[in-house]
């Protein structure tokens, strides 16, 4: 909200530059968002001190005065006869720019040369409004003495400064300079005014031009106050009234109309002028509109409208939209002759539902919004026609029609001066208390600590006692309250085992050579297609959204491999080699569609690496990340998914559950995400991991006696798998088998067609003895036999 | 006795080889030279040891004072040689050592290690500072109640917040979670004061991506429920907070505002760290960024959750998690927190 400053001290002194009024009003809660300069452009204008007045040689009308601006003594010829010798006055020097851009010069009149100019408070653009009548003609005579020379817009304070204030949502009372006056005055502890309402002449009487008003929605519009103005004199409104607008943000229209935004402005209730003549049966009925009704708004569209909008209407048809905008076809015009001049409090909620399907927002509507305290009405509307008479823009007709079904009651609060101390963390009386609640309009007994509190009903935000502690701690400076250390109860902070778990994975990960990353938790349901899923796969059921920012956001992810994927494709497609990602975050899986009750949201950890990598440098990955997590009985199995190449890609197996899958993208699944390389990839499922982790660690002996190591190489069949031949070493061997290292797997020279070399490193070690090479050599006859037996195997 | 005229010819000839062994072996640069004097002088054909058997023509009392010096030459030409040898294979050694000298401005082996993501390294960072004044890390439903999210919190029906400009709905009665407030009443629900939680989450509203804007962002929310919680308790915890993460010179400025859910409410800036005060394009020249709404916990809340607000009171605070990673970092473009360019998150 933008408040021209020489407005606001209309109603609050305020002695202070803009900058510590801004800075002060921030810090009591009303926030300066910025300080506009609305100033004019003055230069070279100082203060000048009269010595001497003298007739003109050559002219009669003109007037030589002799004037003094500090470091020198100018003539200047004028015609104003209001000024004399020890005047102090304002001088317009040589080459000096006036409002408007009116340049000065030294120049010769009559044969005398003027070598600046004596300037009134019009030629300086004053707000004439704020002036004594003898100020406002002739040239501007200055209060007081001043030092020749000083730069007149300091002396004159001409500056206009805008102040836009964010108001919080809670004070809709501050939407108005009067509300900010009112603020100011309790902030800074200065008086504040309201405008003294006076009007000299009434005509008629209202009963006679209006034939009724009726509020058939309580519930949508509390309070209608109507006043008629006859003899309608439509001109533009005055400079001044005029000024003030534009720098509050508004577009000056005509006198009526200016008036009804002006006292908006100055009082937060918005107005609206209807052209009586145009009211069909001269009568108002405040309803809901009717399903698909119609009518034409000022700004010329064609509104349809509905039972859930509320209209002004007339005998018939609409007039205007409650709180939104008034009709085109009672619009106030050059032919307007007689003036229903509304000032009304609307349901916020439903003002805000109409705007917001038409598109409609206005000045006033963000006032009703926010909420219209009812009381208002009366005050803004007389106000109102107050100025319309002032301006002479008609005559005042005699009485206001005024349907108020249900006041607003004033509030009142408990509270000891003890419970608000406690709460902001310090420590005044009742009596300070009560003097602060005071500025703020409020009522207040205090008594033995107890302060009973009257809220003036325009502070619809003040319910209970925390919101007195509010107004308290604000009066008194949140700045000014000590920072303390909590006293209390001693609580140890913990990290949960999940916490430790996912930060020890990250570590993992991390060391591993991956990065991590974070994605949106959103995408599209055509992700589905580009990683291969058929129709009826389990991860289409999605939780969807229903209003989402489009079709690309509006499902909650059940898989993280299209997100993974999405970050290897730009990293790939920026022309990078390679890169390890991984990401942890949870999959959102429904329980039941349409939604009963929260989705399962099954934390996930998703893996993706292209490059210089192979399955194997991923599944190494993985098996570390298992170990590192002290999950002991996991094992990879072959498997197969859509979205996977159908010949590498296995299971992740703890116990007998899957935890997991990993391998290599499926060719068409890497095409469609545009990445024209081998892309290796995995999800394994957080909480499975997170039962089989071991958190205790627990060290076994070295080993006392020496290991013998013995090195078999085999031929078998190429499709068998090398995993059954370590698990029937492992059979065999048993607990003599302390490691056992695949050290090579070839096919090619010297070996048969359809078969393979496989050798492994088998280191063999007793804990009871040391064992010798005739141990080791029954060991690897044994191993080697059940090796022919089960897999056809010779020793090469 | 003086020795014979024989043994005094055979002294100088001892003397002339001892002298012609020593010259030779300190001359040897390397071991078969130095192996060629050995077996000159001492091998089974060499000088000395055929000196020594010529030892037998002298007569035999002039025997042992030879057989001495014979001995004391043999001894020194060994001594010698194992000192040469010494020297030689020193001097092998440094040869060698010069030798493998190497380019040391070669680029390392580096080892890879990834990184974690920017966001989890600040709120790692946070929850570390937290968890020292006695904080847990609470977490919860990213799908959340509208009752969590907006009832629970004193947000009424017809609140703009709940509007769908800035929700995004699951149904009518679930969203996905608009901050990460609501677990303030679910913790509230759980556990009994003392209740010192911080809750870091992701959140979601309805806004168009930009540089400043994200539909999908992060929030750290804290809370804090005991017997005489206070204002000034909010403010030591959050200004001791802010000094840890961004540093000792930064400052915090309360300032009254105004949410639903505390009362009485604040907005809390702090020192703009990029011109520590001075005033700059990031604090749009005020010095000061807001860093965090935070206030008293609204009676109403607490009510709803079975806490006594005559007895309890208490404080939260919330803050832009990403906000303060690009802050801290910073990043000028939210984009690049959920873009993952991998030459963006090595720089963490």
């Amino acid at each position: 909200m933008l408040v021209p400053v020489n407005w606001l001290k209309d109603y609050v002194d305020i002695d202070m530059d803009v900058k510590t009024l801004a800075d002060t009003l921030t810090m009591s809660g009303t926030k300066v968002e910025l300080i506009l300069d609305a100033s004019q452009e003055i230069s070279n204008v100082v203060v000048g001190k009269v010595i001497e007045m003298k007739p003109h040689p050559n002219a009669d009308r003109l007037l030589i005065a002799m004037v003094d601006v500090g470091d020198r003594v100018l003539q200047i010829i004028t015609g104003a006869q209001n000024v004399k010798a020890g005047h102090y006055v304002p001088i317009a020097l040589d080459g000096a720019v006036l409002p408007g851009g009116m340049e000065i010069k030294t120049s010769k009149m009559r044969g005398e040369e003027s070598q600046g100019m004596m300037c009134s408070a019009l030629e300086l653009a004053m707000d004439l409004n704020s002036l004594s009548e003898d100020k406002k003609e002739g040239i501007y005579i200055l209060d007081g003495e001043h030092a020749p020379g000083t730069d007149i817009t300091k002396v004159l304070n001409l500056e206009e400064k805008v102040i836009e204030f964010e108001i919080t949502t809670n004070r809709p009372d501050c939407l108005s300079i009067i509300g900010i006056a009112r603020e100011a005055g309790a902030v800074l502890k200065v008086p504040y005014r309201k405008p003294v309402i006076e009007i000299r002449k009434t005509k008629g009487n209202i009963n006679d031009y209006v034939k009724g008003i009726t509020i058939e929605e309580p519930e949508l519009c509390y309070r209608y106050v109507a006043r008629v103005i006859d003899n309608i004199k439509i001109e533009p409104s005055p400079q001044w009234m005029q000024k003030r607008l534009i720098q509050a943000g508004m577009r000056p229209i005509n006198n009526i109309v200016d008036i009804t935004n002006y006292v908006m402005l100055e009082t937060g209730q918005p107005l609206h002028a209807f052209d009586l003549d145009k009211v069909g049966g001269r009568e108002i009925i405040v309803r809901r509109a009717k399903d698909r009704e119609e009518m034409v708004t000022l700004d010329g569209k064609k509104r349809i409208l509905g039972a859930e909008d509320l209209v002004i209407a007339d005998e018939q048809v609409p007039v205007g939209i409650a709180g939104a905008m008034g009709g085109e076809f009672s619009e106030i015009t050059r032919g307007t002759r007689t003036v229903l001049l509304e000032s009304a409090s609307f349901n916020g909620y439903n003002v805000r539902m109409t705007c917001k399907r038409l598109g409609l927002w206005s000045e006033a509507s963000f006032r009703f919004v926010r909420g219209v305290y009812p009381g208002l009405a009366e005050t803004a509307a007389n106000r109102a026609v107050m100025l319309m008479e002032q301006l002479g823009a008609g005559e005042v007709v005699e009485g206001v029609i005024d349907i108020y079904p249900e006041p607003v009651k004033t509030k009142h609060v408990e509270v000891s001066s003890d419970r608000i101390n406690r709460l902001i963390g310090i420590d005044i009386t009742a009596e300070e208390m009560k003097d602060m609640l005071e500025r703020l309009e409020m009522a207040v007994k205090a008594d033995n600590g107890m302060l009973s509190i009257t809220v003036p009903a325009f502070r619809q935000d003040i319910e209970v006692d925390y919101d007195i502690a509010e107004e308290i701690a604000r009066l008194y400076g949140y700045n000014n309250v000590p920072k303390t250390i909590m006293e209390g109860s001693w609580v140890q902070g913990k990290k949960t085992l999940k916490e430790k778990l996912e930060d020890q994975i990250k570590d993992v990960l991390c060391g591993l050579g991956l990065y991590e990353i974070q994605t949106y938790s959103f995408e599209s349901p055509g992700v589905f297609d580009k990683l291969r899923l058929p129709e009826e796969h389990h991860l289409r059921r999605t939780v969807e959204i229903k209003n989402p920012l489009g079709e690309e956001y509006s499902i909650m992810r059940t898989t993280l491999l299209s997100s993974m994927l999405n970050v290897l494709s730009i990293n790939y497609n920026r022309g990078i080699k390679g890169a390890g990602l991984y990401e942890i975050a949870p999959r959102f899986i429904p329980r039941e569609i349409p939604l009963k009750q929260l989705p399962d949201e099954k934390l996930t950890i998703s893996l993706g690496i292209y490059g210089d990598e192979d399955f194997y440098s991923l599944k190494g990955r993985v098996e570390v990340l298992l170990d590192e997590l002290k999950i002991r009985d996991y094992s990879f199995r072959r498997a197969q998914h859509p979205s996977y190449h159908p010949g590498r890609t296995a299971e992740v197996v703890i116990g007998e559950e899957v935890a997991g899958i990993i391998g290599e993208a499926h060719p068409d699944v890497a095409k469609a995400y545009q990445i024209d390389t081998r892309v290796y990839m995995g999800e394994i499922d957080f909480s499975l991991l997170m039962e089989a982790s071991q958190s205790e660690i627990k060290y076994s002996p070295l080993p006392k006696y020496p290991a013998i190591t013995r090195d078999i190489a085999v031929l078998v069949d190429k499709e068998t798998e090398v995993g059954r031949i370590a698990e029937a070493i492992e059979e065999t061997g048993g607990e003599l088998v302390e490691k056992l290292e695949l050290f090579d797997v070839y096919t090619g020279k010297q070996i048969p067609d359809g078969k393979k070399s496989v050798a492994y490193s088998i280191t063999l070690r007793s804990k009871e003895r040391t064992l010798v090479d005739e141990d080791a050599n029954r060991i690897v006859k044994d191993i080697l036999d059940s090796l022919m037996d089960l897999f056809g195997a010779k020793l090469r | 006795m003086s020795p014979t005229k024989g043994a005094v010819e055979m002294q100088e000839n001892l003397k002339a080889i001892l002298q012609n062994a020593l010259q030779e072996v300190s001359k040897s640069t390397d071991m078969n030279q130095l192996e060629v004097c050995r077996v000159k002088y001492l091998g089974k054909k060499g000088e000395l040891t055929v000196f020594l058997r010529s030892m037998g023509d002298l007569p035999p009392e002039d025997r042992p004072l030879m057989g001495k010096l014979v001995n004391e030459a043999k001894d020194r030409i060994e001594g010698l040689l194992s000192q040469q040898k010494e020297v030689i294979l020193r001097a092998q050694r440094e040869e060698r050592l010069k030798e493998e000298e190497i380019d040391i401005t070669i680029p390392g082996k580096r080892l890879l290690r990834g990184k974690k993501h920017p966001l989890t390294k600040t709120l790692d960072e946070i929850k570390r500072i937290f968890m020292g004044l006695g904080f847990s890390v609470v977490e919860g439903p990213e799908v959340e109640w509208a009752y969590y999210n907006f009832t629970a919190l004193n947000i009424p029906e017809n609140h703009p917040a709940r509007d769908v400009q800035d929700t995004f709905y699951i149904t009518d009665d679930i969203v996905l979670r608009t901050h990460t407030s609501p677990d303030e009443p679910r913790t509230m629900e759980k556990t009994k004061p003392p209740i010192r939680v911080i809750i870091p989450g992701r959140v979601y509203r309805s806004d168009d991506v930009d540089a400043t804007h994200s539909p999908v962002f992060h929030q750290v929310e804290g809370l804090v429920v005991d017997e005489g919680i206070t204002l000034g308790d909010l403010k030591g915890t959050f200004d001791l907070f802010v000094k840890q993460l961004f540093g000792e010179h930064i400052e915090t400025k309360f300032r009254p505002s105004h949410f639903p859910f505390t009362e009485p409410s604040a907005e809390i800036d702090a020192t703009c760290f990029v011109c520590g005060g001075k005033g700059c394009r990031v604090c749009k020249d005020t010095g000061w960024i807001e860093l965090s709404g935070a206030g008293m916990t609204h009676p109403k809340v607490l009510e709803r959750c079975g806490i006594d607000p005559q007895r309890y009171s208490g404080f939260a605070f919330g803050m832009g998690l990403d906000r303060l990673t690009n802050m801290k970092y910073g990043i000028d473009d939210m984009r690049l927190l959920f873009e993952n360019d991998i030459r963006f998150l090595r720089q963490f």
